[in-house]
Order: structure tokens, then sequence, then C-alpha cells
């Protein structure tokens, strides 16, 4: 599978994907077609390597998903982006199609606040339970105070 | 495991940090001895020429704490590599009498190698607290002296003193094992200063 | 459960049902870091792994926001901090990478030479820690342990006459690396290469003649093929699980391509599959750094003049994905760059996040003693998994 079939399938099976970009290969959807964008990369395009699953706080643009996924074999690399709106902070989960996303989805959701629909035990991971906030926002401050240890 | 028991914070038990503080600078009587040992060597002490039975007693039972201070690994982060080096062959710490052990019930010392996190603390102090006394606490490396590299952090403590109280200081962002055991000996000098065969040396007093 | 009857008589079921919680805590003498697994045993096999970490969660995103490109490669080492090279190597190639920048052929040779022998001093830090584990902090454990400090404080004397550190380093800059070779360093290079060669030998005949280490090793903890594939670990963990994947290989970066080097596969998927990968992987490793003081060639050490201030570099607007084969897996740093000194958002893909993840897919149906050897063979450390 090469980065051009790869760009025609993707072109064929999810008209909403605009693809930028040879190695990684950057491919955003709308937040609907997450998942199926997802199913497909792995399916058919042979992408079983999940690397990271983060989140990116574009302030009044809102919060963005971004994933990475590789197909080791044969050197395909993609990084699949979603935009939620301004002020969404809800996300549909991968932890059905990559298990990797587990831990991945838990750590987002403690430093951005993003919920993700679907997943089996979504609680910070990170920080403690009882932590208010989500640092990684860009309206958290750097040195938030939480007392007593200042 | 939602049903796994859930550890509270020991720092909501104080009202503020004020008092919090204040716990640390009452250090000395911290000590416990029973009251028959308090009140035998008090009666020796202030008998007239008393006072030489308690110097002798003091210069023996001293050398004997400090040849042999166990410390409690707890490592936490990129000094502990450097504790654990310290531990080894090269830098041996055992000829100083120091036996790494691992349960906080049969150590003295605890060497906090590593950043202290807001999640970690309550831990750091339910392990110094199950030490049994006398103890004595390193700060290793500048992140347990003042939060180091990460101190602007919002899960960082900027430093292990507003957990524990510190004996010595190590700098160093990892402090070599030379200088770790720099500061091994300073506390060693520290220990020999007990007086009265049971009361430390006074803390100097604490100026912000 | 105790069903009282009545007052004289109590009856006890036995039946195996009952489970017990255990927590294995945050501090305890696996000397791998802070990490909490809360263990639910029935009798004296695991039945569940709760894996609670974030203790030694330090802020590295958010404080890599107000730190420079010039400042942060040094906080870049506290993340694996045992190899500390393969850390400060994927941020600085996410940066040349946004910003297009070229970095000279002996600065690349200078990258591999440290990052691999940060791999060997890495491996020798596994391996004693591992044996400790498993063999006891004052019984025999403590001899494997003993030998490969020794070996690692060697590799470490070398780090300290290029760059003065001993475990974390400034080495690697934007643009190339910080210090260029003091003189005599590649003949002592040699010399404790070809040393470490040879103990490594013996260690190895020391360990595999022992049939208490393969007992505790063989069969314990097996990551099949497809969970290998499926959770997205990297690293010797897939290696040892038949999976062909290195990034070396796969994704050449510094030049890797002009050496020659074998990239070991397992496929027993136990914890001795793993430790056979680690073995060979010193001996390539150790093989790739002969490889490159041989041919290294003269030059500059960096591509950017020396740095006046610390706002100096500047990296124009866009973001990447650099990765590269740390010790333990894919240590990669994703960076989006806005034009100005400091980065708009940083974050660190942690090979040991991902392969911790794997825990709860393979403790239960272990004893809680192999629970130990398991973590050993894993390798985490908590700088990368908390960041």
């Amino acid at each position: 599978m090469t980065a051009e079939q790869a760009r025609t399938l993707l072109a064929e099976r999810l008209p909403g994907a605009q693809v930028a970009g040879d190695r990684p290969m950057v491919v955003t959807v709308p937040p609907d077609a997450w998942v199926p964008l997802a199913r497909l990369v792995k399916e058919t395009l042979g992408c079983w390597f999940f690397s990271f699953l983060s989140a990116v706080d574009w302030k009044e643009e809102g919060l963005e998903v971004v994933a990475k996924v590789d197909n080791a074999d044969d050197t395909l690399s993609l990084l699949l982006k979603t935009r939620l709106g301004p002020g969404v902070t809800a996300c549909p989960s991968l932890t059905g199609v990559y298990k990797g996303a587990n831990w991945m989805e838990r750590e987002c959701y403690d430093m951005f606040g993003i919920r993700f629909e679907g997943h089996p035990d979504l609680r910070r991971i990170l920080l403690g339970d009882d932590w208010a906030g989500h640092p990684l926002l860009k309206s958290y401050p750097v040195d938030a105070p939480h007392p007593p240890y200042r | 495991m939602k049903d796994a028991p859930r550890i509270v914070p020991v720092w909501r038990n104080f009202k503020d940090l004020v008092e919090w503080e204040q716990l640390h600078q009452k250090r000395s009587e911290g000590d416990k001895h029973s009251d028959l040992f308090v009140s035998l060597t008090e009666g020796i002490h202030n008998f007239p020429g008393g006072f030489a039975l308690t110097t002798v007693a003091d210069t023996f039972l001293n050398w004997a704490r400090k040849s042999s201070v166990w410390p409690v690994t707890f490592g936490l982060a990129c000094c502990a590599i450097e504790m654990m080096a310290t531990f080894a062959s090269r830098f041996d710490v055992e000829r100083l009498g120091m036996v790494p052990w691992a349960s906080p019930r049969h150590a003295d010392l605890m060497i906090v190698s590593g950043t202290v996190t807001i999640k970690m603390a309550p831990m750091l102090k339910r392990i110094y607290d199950q030490m049994p006394d006398p103890k004595w606490a390193v700060s290793m490396g500048s992140c347990a002296n003042s939060g180091g590299p990460f101190r602007h952090g919002y899960h960082v403590v900027k430093g292990v003193d507003r957990v524990i109280p510190v004996d010595v200081y190590v700098p160093g962002c990892p402090p070599p094992p030379e200088s770790l055991l720099n500061g091994l000996l300073l506390l060693q000098d520290q220990i020999a200063h007990f007086h009265r065969t049971g009361k430390r040396a006074e803390p100097t007093p604490k100026v912000d | 459960m105790t069903t009282a009857a009545s007052p004289s008589r109590v009856e006890i079921d036995y039946t195996g049902s009952e489970r017990l919680t255990m927590n294995m805590g945050p501090q305890h003498p696996s000397a791998h870091g802070v990490f909490r697994a809360i263990l639910t045993l029935e009798g004296e096999q695991v039945v569940g792994v709760d894996a609670v970490i974030g203790y030694l969660h330090r802020c590295h995103e958010k404080l890599a926001e107000t730190l420079t490109y010039a400042q942060y490669p040094s906080i870049a080492s506290k993340t694996d901090y045992v190899a500390a090279m393969t850390s400060e190597f994927a941020y600085v190639r996410a940066a040349e990478m946004i910003g297009k920048i070229e970095v000279p052929k002996r600065a690349q040779y200078l990258r591999v030479i440290a990052a691999e022998l940060q791999r060997v001093a890495s491996h020798l830090l596994w391996l004693g820690t591992w044996c400790l584990d498993m063999g006891g902090a004052l019984g025999g454990g403590a001899t494997i342990f003993l030998y490969c400090i020794r070996e690692r404080e060697l590799v470490l004397d070398l780090f300290e006459s290029l760059v003065g550190a001993r475990l974390l380093y400034g080495f690697y800059q934007v643009g190339g690396v910080r210090y260029d070779l003091p003189p005599g360093w590649p003949e002592k290079c040699r010399e404790t290469v070809d040393l470490i060669d040879r103990r490594i030998d013996e260690y190895q005949r020391m360990l595999e003649e022992n049939p208490f280490f393969l007992v505790r090793t063989q069969g314990v903890g097996v990551i099949s093929r497809e969970l290998a594939q499926e959770v997205g670990i990297s690293g010797p963990l897939v290696r040892g699980s038949g999976v062909n994947f290195d990034l070396r290989r796969t994704d050449p970066y510094s030049s890797y391509e002009d050496f020659d080097f074998r990239v070991p596969v397992e496929t027993g998927g136990d914890c001795y599959a793993r430790y056979r990968v680690r073995m060979v992987e010193f001996r390539e490793s150790l093989q790739i750094v002969r490889q490159a003081l041989d041919r290294l060639p003269e030059g500059p050490v960096s591509s950017r003049p020396g740095l006046k201030s610390v706002a100096q570099v500047r990296i124009p607007k866009g973001e990447a994905y650099a990765r590269v084969e740390g010790a333990r897996g894919e240590v990669g740093c994703y960076l989006i760059a806005d034009g100005s000194a400091k980065p708009y958002r940083m974050k660190w893909r942690g090979a040991s996040f991902s392969n911790l993840a794997v825990l709860p897919h393979i403790i239960p149906g272990h004893k809680v003693a192999d629970v130990v050897a398991i973590m050993g063979s894993v390798d985490p450390v908590f700088g990368e998994v908390d960041r």
C-alpha cells in the first residue's frame, strides 16, 4: 500500500476528508467521521501500530484531537486530526478500534477535559481523582496554587 | 477497580499552612522516649558530676547511631538512579554502615531522591510517619530541595521540606554520588551532636 | 464469609471465591519508581490489575510552552532519565524537522554514538535491577546488579568526559550537538566497548546456566503477537513477540542507514525472549559505536552558531512528529511551533506509557512473584510514563 494508493482510497471512501502531506500524511475529518476513519485506516490501510492520541488547544477555535498511526511494514505513516468546534468537549472514542487508545484518551480527558463517548473507563490517569481543572488548556495558569503546598 | 481503598491526603488534617509549618519547627521535642528513660537521664545529668556519665554515654551512643543509619529506599525519579549508583560498588555506602532497607519500620533515614508531586506527597508523609524515632531525612537533588527545574509546575511540591522536616539538603541535578556521600557524612556529623543521650541538636530557626 | 448459625458454631467458606485486593504501592523495593498496582488476588494468583500512575507527573508538557528551544533539551532528559540522550534526541529532531535545519554529518555521527552508548547504559541498568528484583536485595540478586553498575559507571565516565554530566545531559541542541570529542576520547571509548563486550558474555553465561533464572522467566508474561500489535507497544517488547519493528530500520534518521547492524526478533513473547532481544541489542549497539568511531567525518558539530541568548533559536510555524528508537521503544515528540522562541504545544509520546498499558492484559493468571519479573522485563521508567 503506497502513499498514492492510500490517498485514492481515502478520497473515495471518505469524501469529507482532507489529505495533505506525504510523511506523515495528515488526514483531517469532522468529528462524526472519526471512528469510521480509524476503522478504515486499520482494516484497509493496515495501520496496526497506534502511536499516540492527544489534543491541542487552539484558543478561540476550540480543541483538536490528534492521533498518529503507522503501518510499519509498508512505512505508511498517518496523522489523523479532527477539530471539535469552539466550546465542544465531546469526541467519539477510538477504543473500539485501537486498544492502545485507552490510556491515551484517559490522559486527554485528564489534561483537556475532552469526554470520549464510548470509552469503557474514563477517569483521570495522571492527576488525582479530586483535582479540579484541566491543566493543559491555555486558560489554566502554569503555576496554579494548590493548598497547602502553594 | 472502583472500590479500591482511597488514601486521604494527610494535609487535610491541618487547617492552614502556618499550622503545618509550626509542626516542623517543634522538631526537637518530636523524638519519643519513654518517661522513665527521660527522668533517669535528666536525673543523672543534673546530679553534681553526673554530666561526665551522660557525656561518655553520648559519645558512645552517638557513635553507634551514626555508624548504622539504615536508609529506606525511597527513590522517586532521576536522583534514584544516582542513589542506586551510590549504593553500588564504586561509591559503596555500606562501608559507612548504611544498608538500604525497603521497609520503613526498620529504617532510620529517608533519602528523598526525586521530585515530590502532589499525588505522591501523602504517601511520602505516611512512609515518614511509619519510621521509628530517631529518624532523619536527607533531601537529595534540586527537585526535593525546592522543586528544582519543575518548580513552576502545577503538580509539583516546591521542596520536600513542605511535607517532612529535612536535616541535610544535597544540591545537584542529579547530585553525583560524591555529593550524596558528602551529604551523608554531614548527616553523620549532625547525629554526633545528640546530647543528654536523647535530645537532638536544636535546628537553626527558620527565617522566612 | 462467616455465617454465625449459632453463637458457638461459625462456618467459614473456603470455596476460593475470596478475593483480596492488595496494593503494590508507590514505594516498593522493586526499584522501578513510583508505580501503584492494585492487584486483585485469588489466593496467590492475580486476577486483575489496576495500574495507578501519575505519581511523578511533573508537568513537562505545560512547562515546555514556557521554555525556549535552547532551554528545554536539558529538561527533556528528565523524561526517560535512564536513557536521557534519546529523549533529547526526539525533541531536538522535532524542532529541526519543522525549521528544516540541516545537521552536519559529524554531528549526526556523534548523536548516534551518544544514543547507542546510552542504550548500552540503559540496558545495563535494566539487567541489574531486573536481576535484583528477582533475586532479592541482599541475596544473589545483588551480584548481577553490582557487576552491571560497575560497567555502567565506565560508560558514564565516558559521558562525563564528553559532556560534563553523568546522568542528565544537555548534549543535543537544535542544529547539532553542543560539544566536540575531547582528545583521547575515541581510544578510551573503544577500550570500554571491548571490555563491556567481553563482560556481557560472562553475564549471559552466568544467567543462562542458572536454572532458577530460566524457570522464573520462561513462559512468564507472554505477549502474543496479536496483542503486541494491538496495544501500541514498541521496542524490545514487540520485538520479543515476533514483530520486526525497529525505528532505526523502518524510518531511519540521523544517518542510521550508514551502519550495518542486526535487529533481533524473538518469537517467544515471554520474559526470556525479551531478555534475549536486549542481550543481542547490547552487542549490536557496541558494533554501531565501533563503526561510527571508525568512520567519523570531520566537520562542525552544529549548523547553528553558538548560543548567546536563550531566545536565539526561533522555529517558524509548523508542526512535526519526530521519533527515535529509545531503549524502551518509540520515544516521540509532537511539536507545534508558532514562529516564536517557545513551542505552542509539545506532546511527549513516552515509550513506557504505552508499554505499561499492556500490563492489565498479561499479568492476570500469574502468581504474585511473577508480577515482579514481568514488571522488570517491561522495564518502565516513570519519567516517561508520567512526564
